[in-house]
């Protein structure tokens, strides 16, 4: 069995990684950024609850 | 790097393809007829009697501009085939290589459940119920069944587009109601004219492509008389919201006004009828409507928003 690190044989041109690199910054940030909206809905929808502590 | 491997390298880096950056997929989303999204649905909200948080505001309009621009991702995953037969749709990502249709799909779908997921969350599920069934109606009813089989594509499909305003009117908590279904008949009215303009100018692209646009299958003397008699069903609509009270007396006048333009501009369409003079007139009425929309809307935003900025006492 060979057991050397499975590796991809595509070799990327700059312009391309330059492209990855910018979709996986816009993904990273679409994520952080829906994970900030629901924290915010949340806060809003829980109003003055959100700092009462439970009974 | 032997002569093989460097043969290997740039093999490799053709077999990757086009690697499309963010800009690429912004451009799926059809950022121009989200614009007007936006601004529909801002309108709806903003002439709903209930007020919302500004947080669940934007939560609401971030979620239904996502919504229409998933949609518009998922027609141009469908349409690819005939956006490359076409002038005017040629260079969109996906016909023109930079894009894969599967890529376009997952980004499509991937969207469109995230947007109806934050509008349950920031709103309520009448909306986000609402804008599902905008994008399904869209992309399944529009684009998968009616665009290629009937030259009612535009007059049935434009109750997708019509529905923006509902759906900001419902994410207020105000349900549906004869306000907001007053705003999705005069965007349901104002859509066959607007694209029939373009319909009769560009008639040989559709043809090629084989979409029935009704200048295809029933003649350009028809649409443009269809055109006149929705341009002239438009205007007094385009007035209601004026004489229903959800308009104010600036809303009376812009749609007044721009409703004899569009009238006008409907009746040059129908008079003049050949050469290069006939297809001006067809793009300014094109041009017009966009603006005659805008009008209308962009009035009832201004009104609404600063009765919004006196309540709050700004």
């Amino acid at each position: 069995m060979n057991d050397r690190p499975l590796r991809s044989n595509v070799a990327l041109t700059a312009g391309q990684m330059r492209n990855l690199r910018r979709r996986n910054f816009a993904i990273g940030f679409s994520v952080a950024f829906l994970a900030a909206l629901f924290y915010a809905i949340t806060i809003v929808k829980l109003g003055p609850n959100a700092l009462r502590p439970m009974p | 790097m032997s002569m093989i491997g460097q043969d290997s390298s740039r093999l490799d880096a053709a077999i990757a393809g086009y690697v499309a950056g963010p800009r690429e997929f912004v451009s799926l989303l059809k950022p121009r007829v989200m614009s007007l999204v936006v601004l529909t649905a801002l309108a709806g909200m903003l002439c709903a009697p209930h007020r919302v948080h500004p947080v669940i505001g934007f939560a609401s309009l971030l979620a239904i501009a996502v919504g229409a621009g998933a949609a518009g991702a998922l027609n141009m995953w469908w349409d690819a085939d005939i956006d490359a037969l076409m002038a005017r749709t040629r260079s969109r990502a996906i016909p023109a290589g930079l894009i894969e249709p599967g890529e376009a799909l997952f980004f499509g779908l991937t969207l469109a459940f995230f947007s109806v997921l934050t509008l349950a969350a920031a709103a309520n599920l009448i909306a986000a119920g609402l804008l599902a069934f905008t994008i399904f109606f869209y992309v399944v009813i529009y684009t998968m069944w009616l665009k290629r089989s009937t030259p009612l594509n535009i007059v049935i499909g434009g109750a997708a587009g019509a529905l923006p305003p509902v759906v900001g009117y419902a994410a207020t908590g105000g349900g549906v109601t004869f306000d907001s279904l007053l705003l999705f008949a005069i965007i349901f009215v104002w859509t066959p004219p607007h694209f029939w303009a373009l319909a009769l100018v560009k008639s040989r692209d559709y043809e090629r492509a084989g979409v029935p646009m009704l200048p295809n299958v029933k003649g350009a003397s028809r649409t443009r008389l269809e055109i006149l008699i929705y341009s002239l069903l438009l205007a007094p609509l385009g007035v209601a919201p004026w004489l229903t009270g959800l308009g104010g007396s600036l809303y009376g006048a812009a749609a007044i006004a721009s409703g004899v333009g569009m009238v006008a501009m409907a009746a040059r369409v129908y008079r003049v009828r050949e050469g290069a003079a006939a297809n001006k007139a067809a793009m300014q009425l094109f041009g017009y409507s966009i603006l005659y929309l805008f009008l209308l809307v962009a009035t009832l935003v201004v009104e609404h928003g600063f009765a919004l900025v006196e309540r709050w006492g700004l």
